[in-house]
């Protein structure tokens, strides 16, 4: 696998990079000078996600996920693209996160898409485990539970149990999901998008609250260590290496649950490896979006997710937050 | 011997008639604030109510728990509902120490396009959901979809809840 991580890394020299397509406005940020060493973060977007109806056009979320991997590997084809992201005859996790119930959860139709491809690149449906906390989670997710190992098995920790022996990191002391664990040799982040009443913004990182036994004991001070400490427990930084994040739909204040009076649709994408970078190219989006409709940054809501910055020092080393030290690419 | 006997009976008797009443008087009401299939034109309560006290709360809405935690949540209610047979929607039902509690979380996040309804003590409706407050109750209503009658049908459903609490 580390061959493949190696890929991961270095195989993005090709791809489009922000300029005058960036429909985000995020090109400030990006170095121009584009080095092919540093991680990249990829952000594909389609505003024609939903119709004119408002319903979400499963084909569009495939195709869209197609170039934002495609931009990722600069590979054209995305079965040559899957095949070098992920280990053959190996079980592939997907994290998906149902926690805010079916208005705000990762969506069914980039799940379907994400199992597509990999089959499509030779992972075979009982090595594709989709999981998350429970079955109410799963569920929100629009799927239903299936342990039959000869196909794509969908089941939540409270069917696995978690690991008796405690993990620990600074403020972390877990214990993690049997699935993540015992199943999987590799695991694909599908977080979504959305604002936090405590920890500002959720996505990547965050999400890994969903694969301990208590969440609850992680929340203190704006989840500052805590996201940054659960991270480093080695099952999750070792395993959990590639994040497809759902911005498709998304949730600027009032999060982690469903309020759609705040409830927006940024048709989008977000990719990468570093989950430090990735969830800082999130949080701008959130920002924007506040700031959009007047609301205050969330440092002056008094909720900054300080938990990016601490993933990124020199204790956690979990990725950089620093726009110059990574590639951001809009397509 | 007897007559000392009936006297006696009778004071027990009435201490514990007055020990009844206390008892019943001092017991809080126990409500069902959820409408039963058809108790409402139009809508199926299609879930078992799940009932979470507050240090469970994370569980059904993880980081949001900790506002109403501070706010004084006692308990809260869930359950799903759908509207002719399309519509899904969640209602929740959250009791708190008081009243203040309930109007704490009612005024935090609301946005310019709530429209103010006549429910409960309080309360507004988006096109998406209805919240209300009702003494120390605090119901929030929230429909999966956007439809051109959702708003309505929230209300209608909401009025059905104010009317148990």
């Amino acid at each position: 696998m580390s061959n493949r991580r190696d890929f991961l890394k270095s195989a993005a020299t090709g791809a489009v990079l922000l300029g005058s397509q960036s429909q985000l406005g995020l090109a400030a940020i990006v170095d121009k000078h584009a080095d092919a060493s540093k991680p990249k973060v990829v952000i594909a977007r389609d505003a024609a996600l939903h119709g004119t109806d408002g319903q979400l056009d499963e084909k569009r979320v495939a195709d869209l996920l197609d170039r934002a991997i495609a931009t990722y590997t600069s590979h054209d084809k995305p079965v040559d693209s899957w095949k070098h992201i992920v280990p053959v005859g190996k079980v592939i996790g997907l994290k998906v996160n149902g926690l805010g119930g079916k208005g705000i959860s990762t969506h069914l139709a980039l799940i379907l898409a994400v199992c597509e491809r990999l089959q499509q690149a030779g992972v075979k449906p009982g090595e594709i485990i989709v999981w998350d906390r429970n079955e109410r989670d799963i569920q929100a997710c629009g799927l239903t539970i299936n342990t039959d190992p000869s196909r794509i098995r969908v089941f939540g920790s409270d069917v696995s149990g978690y690991e008796d022996a405690q993990d620990s990191f600074g403020s972390a002391k877990i214990k993690l999901s049997k699935i993540l664990t015992r199943e999987c040799a590799m695991v694909i982040n599908l977080p979504i998008l959305k604002d936090h009443s405590m920890a500002g913004v959720t996505f990547s990182m965050k999400n890994m609250y969903g694969v301990v036994d208590r969440p609850s004991d992680l929340h203190g001070t704006g989840c500052n260590p805590a996201i940054a400490d659960l991270n480093c427990i080695p099952a999750i930084r070792e395993k959990v290496r590639f994040t497809i994040g759902d911005a498709i739909a998304s949730v600027y204040q009032g999060g982690p649950g469903f309020h759609p009076e705040h409830l927006w649709h940024p048709n989008a994408l977000i990719v990468g490896e570093d989950r430090v970078a990735v969830d800082h190219t999130a949080w701008q989006i959130i920002e924007r979006k506040r700031a959009e409709v007047g609301l205050p940054t969330l440092e002056a809501a008094n909720r900054p997710p300080r938990y990016i910055t601490t993933a990124a020092d020199a204790t956690h080393q979990l990725g950089t937050n620093d726009p110059q030290r990574f590639r951001l690419a809009e397509v | 011997m007897k007559l000392h006997m009936n006297h006696w009976m009778k004071v027990a008797a009435m201490i514990a008639i007055i020990a009844s009443i206390a008892v019943t008087g001092c017991k809080k009401k126990i409500v069902d604030p959820f409408p039963a299939s058809g108790a409402i034109a139009d809508w199926q309560k299609t879930s078992e109510t799940r009932v979470f006290a507050a240090k469970d709360l994370w569980q059904y809405i993880d980081g949001d728990a900790e506002q109403y935690i501070s706010a004084g949540v006692v308990t809260t209610s869930t359950s799903d509902y759908k509207y002719q047979g399309k519509l899904e929607a969640v209602v929740d039902v959250y009791t708190m120490n008081d009243a203040s509690g309930a109007g704490k979380i009612l005024e935090t996040g609301q946005t310019k396009d709530a429209m103010t309804v006549q429910l409960g003590d309080a309360g507004v409706a988006y096109s998406q959901s209805v919240i209300f407050r009702k003494g120390a109750s605090l119901v929030r209503i929230i429909a999966y979809e956007s439809t051109p009658n959702a708003q309505q049908a929230l209300l209608a459903l909401a009025h059905g809840v104010e009317a148990k609490l």
